[in-house]
């Protein structure tokens, strides 16, 4: 009978969604498009009934756009004071006016039409938001599952160690990781960190971000590097405004030192005896900006004492009244904790009492305990006595003969300090020329690129020099034992003396080798036996 | 070639041919070991004397020439003295037991004159 266009539209969702368009099942008219803001809707809205649209004396660009498409009558569909849609007409197509019966069975339809109308458009509202839910939920799972698997599947065990760890994700999944990877020479380095952002966007840049850093910790030994490293890999590829804070560890736990550097994440704190203190190294967090530098810091752990490694979803949780759970407090409690794994437990519940039951976790929360519980391979000491290693130098030396003597020079110069009797000093240098030496010419078969790292420490009782080079890859020879007898007799090489009289002038002398780098590590008494 | 920071001179003292040393014997000083060691046979000596006093470094490699030299010595029956070693050489000449295959004086005047 008429060609009648059923309009959706919904007022107030005019500005996200499609402007009221008409639509023809016969296609006769284009499409005319009423902006939420046209005096006609308002007009609309207040009067039910059949309009016809000759007589609406209204400026409104939406009546031109109708008359325009040929309608000539509209039926406005009021639902609860809200208009839903538009019946809208064009000429009938037997070329007559409407006559009243028209009007008053359009009116009819109106009537029903329209809470039949709004009933279908609550329903597909509700379609859409769970379908929204749905998908967001769907993100938030791969999201979930993305951290999860990526995170380690247990600690690692240390013998003299304990570590623990609390993960707890907020339900829209933070960027929160950890990590442990074990490193040559017994080592392991220890990793927290935080993806600013979340959901999915922050655990594809924690994924990428653990992938690089795990490639980064087989290839560099000191912490520093490694961040440096991972800065510069990650900054060309993450997404504007996001960065990463890391704070990366690694325990020797032969010597019970820790070595860390610091990409803007929260201090570790340790628990001491008697109190707690910061483990405190500047940088930059990872992706900001290419080329930065991270500084590097050593500190011993004691028998009994814990270092406590946390994410800021702690500190920045909120209670009822607004108040921030803060670093104050956290140190606080770290203090007046006796330590150990207990702690994370102790933490929780400190948290917990502090958040109230009913709190919408805000964000990750991670937190990792380390404690040295003996000091392992009988290296006890006496009560009291305390093993407090220091670097006192860390230099690197390009592969050229006769950088021996530079090797020799620094380290004398870096154990000035100490005033080691001169008999003991004269053999440690003795041996730190032999030690460089190979490490300068089999090592790394005198090719200058490559470096010779080498790192003087000392405690109360000794001093230790470790000396790197990069030729991990060749087993190291097995030296001959040197004759003497039969070097004067020309049936021995007059060589092969050096890791021989290494051996006999320190008191201790360990080689590791990995795929890296060998190092000698050299070990004096600071006073004769 | 590489410059050896090794000196030497080479004097005869009563059947004696002393070689002095000044500086440092490792690898680079090689060519000019030997070249003093072959001047000092030269001289037909009963003994070689190889005077260390201002020898401030030998690496492992400068152990290995003088071990050379001894062998050359013992070879043609020429005894073989050092002096002037410092505390640290010294024990490094015991450790690796050179100590037993020469005569060491503390200084090259009581060299020459225990002969």
């Amino acid at each position: 009978m008429a060609n009648w266009f059923n309009n959706f539209f919904r007022r107030e969702k005019a500005a996200a969604a499609p402007a009221p368009v008409l639509r023809s099942s016969r296609a006769l008219v284009p499409a005319v498009d009423i902006s939420p803001d046209d005096p006609v809707i308002a007009h609309f809205q207040n009067s039910p009934g059949v309009i016809e649209l000759e007589k609406l004396n209204l400026d409104s660009p939406g009546v031109r756009a109708m008359k325009s498409a040929g309608v000539k009558v509209v039926v406005p569909l009021v639902s609860q004071g809200e208009l839903v849609g538009l019946l809208n007409l064009g000429p009938r197509l037997s070329e007559q006016d409407y006559s009243t019966d028209d009007y008053g069975l359009l009116n009819t339809l109106a009537t029903q039409a329209s809470p039949a109308l709004r009933v279908a458009q609550l329903v597909r509202q509700q379609q859409a938001a769970a379908l929204a839910r749905e998908r967001m939920e769907q993100e938030l799972r791969v999201a979930r599952l993305i951290q999860q698997t990526l995170l380690p599947k247990q600690v690692p065990d240390i013998p003299g160690y304990q570590i623990a760890v609390l993960y707890q994700p907020a339900r829209a999944v933070g960027g929160d990781f950890y990590d442990f990877i074990e490193l040559p020479e017994g080592r392991f380095a220890l990793i927290v960190g935080d993806v600013t952002d979340k959901g999915v966007p922050a655990a594809l840049v924690m994924a990428t971000t653990r992938a690089i850093l795990r490639g980064a910790a087989t290839r560099f030994s000191d912490p520093g590097e490694v961040l440096a490293h991972v800065n510069d890999l990650l900054c060309p590829d993450i997404p504007p405004n996001m960065f990463v804070t890391c704070l990366y560890a690694v325990l020797d736990p032969r010597a019970g030192t820790i070595k860390f550097a610091n990409a803007g994440h929260d201090l570790p704190y340790r628990r001491i005896d008697g109190g707690v203190n910061e483990l405190r190294a500047t940088g930059m967090p990872l992706g900001l900006l290419p080329g930065m530098t991270y500084e590097e810091k050593e500190t011993t752990l004691n028998d009994g004492e814990t270092i406590l490694f946390y994410s800021d979803g702690i500190v920045e949780a909120h209670n009822p009244e607004k108040e921030m759970f803060g670093f104050p407090r956290l140190m606080g409690l770290v203090a007046g904790h006796r330590g150990g794994a207990a702690l994370i437990e102790y933490l929780q519940n400190e948290l917990r009492k502090f958040t109230g039951a009913d709190w919408e976790q805000e964000d990750d929360v991670t937190m990792m305990t380390l404690t040295r519980t003996s000091i392992p391979n009988g290296h006890s000491k006496s009560a009291g006595a305390r093993k407090e290693s220091q670097t006192l130098a860390q230099f690197s030396l390009p592969s050229q003969p006769g950088n021996e003597r530079d090797a020799m020079k620094r380290v004398a110069e870096a154990l000035q300090p100490l005033q080691l009797p001169s008999a003991r000093l004269e053999k440690l240098k003795t041996a730190v020329a032999e030690a460089t030496m190979n490490a300068l010419e089999h090592g790394n078969k005198y090719r200058a690129e490559l470096p010779v790292n080498i790192i003087v420490m000392a405690s109360d009782d000794d001093v230790t020099v470790k000396i790197s080079d990069q030729g991990g890859d060749a087993e190291m020879p097995t030296p001959e034992t040197p004759d003497i007898d039969a070097k004067l007799a020309g049936l021995q090489s007059p060589r092969g003396w050096g890791l021989f009289l290494i051996k006999n002038l320190v008191d201790e002398m360990n080689v590791t080798t990995d795929q890296q780098q060998h190092t000698v590590e050299l070990i004096l008494r600071r006073k004769e036996d | 070639m590489a410059d050896t920071l090794l000196e030497t001179s080479v004097r005869q003292e009563n059947g004696t041919a002393v070689i002095e040393l000044k500086g440092e014997i490792d690898k680079l000083s090689e060519d000019a070991l030997n070249r003093a060691y072959a001047q000092a046979t030269q001289m037909k000596p009963a003994s070689v004397l190889l005077n260390f006093k201002n020898v401030e470094y030998i690496n492992s490699t400068g152990i290995a020439l003088i071990v050379t030299l001894m062998a050359q010595a013992r070879k043609s029956g020429v005894k073989f003295i050092a002096a002037g070693l410092s505390d640290h050489y010294m024990e490094i000449f015991k450790i690796t037991r050179l100590s037993d295959f020469m005569t060491i004086y503390p200084d090259e005047a009581t060299a020459l004159k225990s002969k």
